[in-house]
């Protein structure tokens, strides 16, 4: 295993109905430290569930997933410390209402970090104002618009300091002219190194964006490679059908 | 009219004033307001770990299963014996209960009010386990994934984010439960304790009036019950100011 592999993956597998539905079907697959993983696929292809599977959101049925040099399936495995690692960011958002963006930011820090408050807050601060939304700190989830809720729920999980983030279709809860700012902050993310696996719809970020794109049906990867080469070049039948649907 | 006036004054006199009755009053108040406070406080506490047990049970069955071995077969035997709990108490007449833990289970305890906050908050816990579950169910799953996926456990998660969010919820629920609580403590009186209405029965016993006794502590109840309402909309009102 190269050193490089932040992630390694093989023979993911996970069955629902006693295997009567696959929705993942064996996956191999190595995400490296800084590159930007974009999974693509039809619906019900798997893609959400595997990348769900990775921080065990989903437990596989089958599988290894080696995460830092320790096997995360492992049931002895502290899952909630990989988590930490881990940055989760969710198709609806998923901020606590009860809480304003600046407690949303901060409560896992203080209480899992054992950050101090001021700490966390000026680290908070930071990151808002990188997304331009310093001045929603005060603020409850209530009073944001999609693309700012979801701005907000990338850098919450920033504040964690994860060594990964994984995107579940980050933009397809939004309306159309709010996608472009969510996609930004997620560009600035990929230019200053951070190891990414996003499942998207986005053809657009995958082709500007990804180091390399996985396109996945029927539970399995059916191919896999640079952005060029699976947009302009598809090989496998099936990538070419997907890609002959969708706007690229 | 003058003279029903007279009258009822007359009667108000002697059932309150004159034999210093009215000090019975209080002292039953007092004591139906601690009997309910604490049952509340028991009945909350050992109600919402129940809730936890259930919906923990109902949540994570498929994925225990799954995964952990000595964790599922834990917690589905406190599932099932949360299950039985709330069965039984939910099925035996809270005066029954009362009398089971005074003269059965703690019949060494001589202060009945101490007997009678164990038995109303016991048997409140089964009800406030069902409503609280219901709240833990009905939190979206999303906000349980956030909490998970930043790495708080099991339990943090719902202590620090389904929880809080739950309990918005579930406040006009809880609201009925503090109010049968509070008029079911006026069953106190089977055992020999001096609760509200069991002072106005001490009162119409001695006076042989049941009129002015009986309205009195109906009045009393009722201001109660308003007050603590009044209580409750307004800690929900504070709770909603910050959403939707």
């Amino acid at each position: 295993m190269n050193d490089n592999v932040l992630i390694h993956v093989e023979g993911l597998k996970k069955y629902y109905l006693g295997g009567k539905v696959k929705a993942l079907d064996g996956v191999d697959c190595d995400i490296r430290k800084g590159e930007v993983l974009v999974v693509i696929g039809p619906s019900g292809s798997g893609k959400s569930t595997f990348l769900r599977s990775l921080n065990l959101l989903e437990i596989p049925t089958g599988g290894k997933i080696i995460f830092d040099g320790k096997d995360v399936t492992d049931p002895k495995a502290n899952i909630n410390l990989h988590r930490r690692k881990m940055g989760m960011v969710f198709q609806h958002f998923n901020l606590f209402p009860n809480m304003t963006i600046l407690k949303n930011m901060t409560i896992a820090p203080v209480q899992l970090l054992k950050k101090s408050k001021a700490e966390a807050e000026k680290k908070a601060m930071e990151l808002l104002s990188r997304v331009g939304l310093a001045d929603r700190a005060g603020s409850y989830p209530s009073q944001l618009s999609g693309g700012q809720k979801q701005r907000v729920a990338i850098v919450r999980a920033l504040c964690m300091e994860p060594e990964v983030m994984l995107f579940d279709e980050p933009t397809s809860a939004l309306d159309p002219e709010m996608v472009g700012e969510v996609l930004d902050v997620m560009k600035e993310l990929a230019h200053v190194g951070m190891t990414m696996a996003v499942v998207t719809h986005e053809m657009g970020f995958a082709k500007e964006v990804a180091t390399r794109v996985i396109f996945m049906d029927g539970g399995k990867i059916l191919e896999e490679g640079k952005p060029s080469e699976i947009f302009e070049n598809p090989q496998n039948p099936r990538t070419q059908d997907f890609l002959s649907k969708v706007i690229v | 009219m003058k003279e029903t006036l007279a009258k009822l004054g007359e009667k108000f006199m002697l059932c309150f004033v004159d034999g210093g009755y009215w000090k019975w009053l209080v002292e039953g108040f007092k004591n139906s307001l601690i009997i309910t406070f604490f049952a509340i406080l028991i009945g909350f506490a050992f109600g919402i770990l129940l809730a936890m047990i259930r919906s923990s049970y109902d949540k994570n069955e498929e994925t225990l299963k799954l995964h952990g071995g000595l964790g599922y077969w834990v917690l589905k035997f406190l599932n099932a014996l949360s299950k039985i709990y709330i069965t039984v108490i939910r099925g035996v007449p809270v005066v029954v209960q009362l009398m089971i833990w005074y003269f059965v289970i703690l019949v060494s305890q001589d202060n009945g009010v101490i007997v009678a906050i164990v038995a109303f908050g016991f048997n409140s816990a089964a009800y406030v386990a069902e409503i609280f579950r219901g709240g833990i169910m009905s939190v979206d799953e999303g906000q349980f994934e956030a909490g998970r996926s930043l790495g708080f456990g099991y339990v943090r998660t719902m202590i620090n984010i389904v929880i809080p969010q739950a309990v918005k919820t579930v406040l006009p629920t809880l609201l009925n439960e503090v109010i049968a609580l509070l008029k079911e403590t006026s069953v106190a009186g089977y055992v020999g304790i001096m609760d509200l209405t069991k002072a106005g029965d001490l009162i119409r016993g001695r006076t042989f009036e049941a009129f002015m006794p009986l309205i009195a502590v109906a009045i009393v109840y009722l201001l109660t019950v308003v007050i603590l309402t009044a209580v409750f909309t307004a800690v929900e009102r504070r709770l909603r100011k910050n959403e939707r």
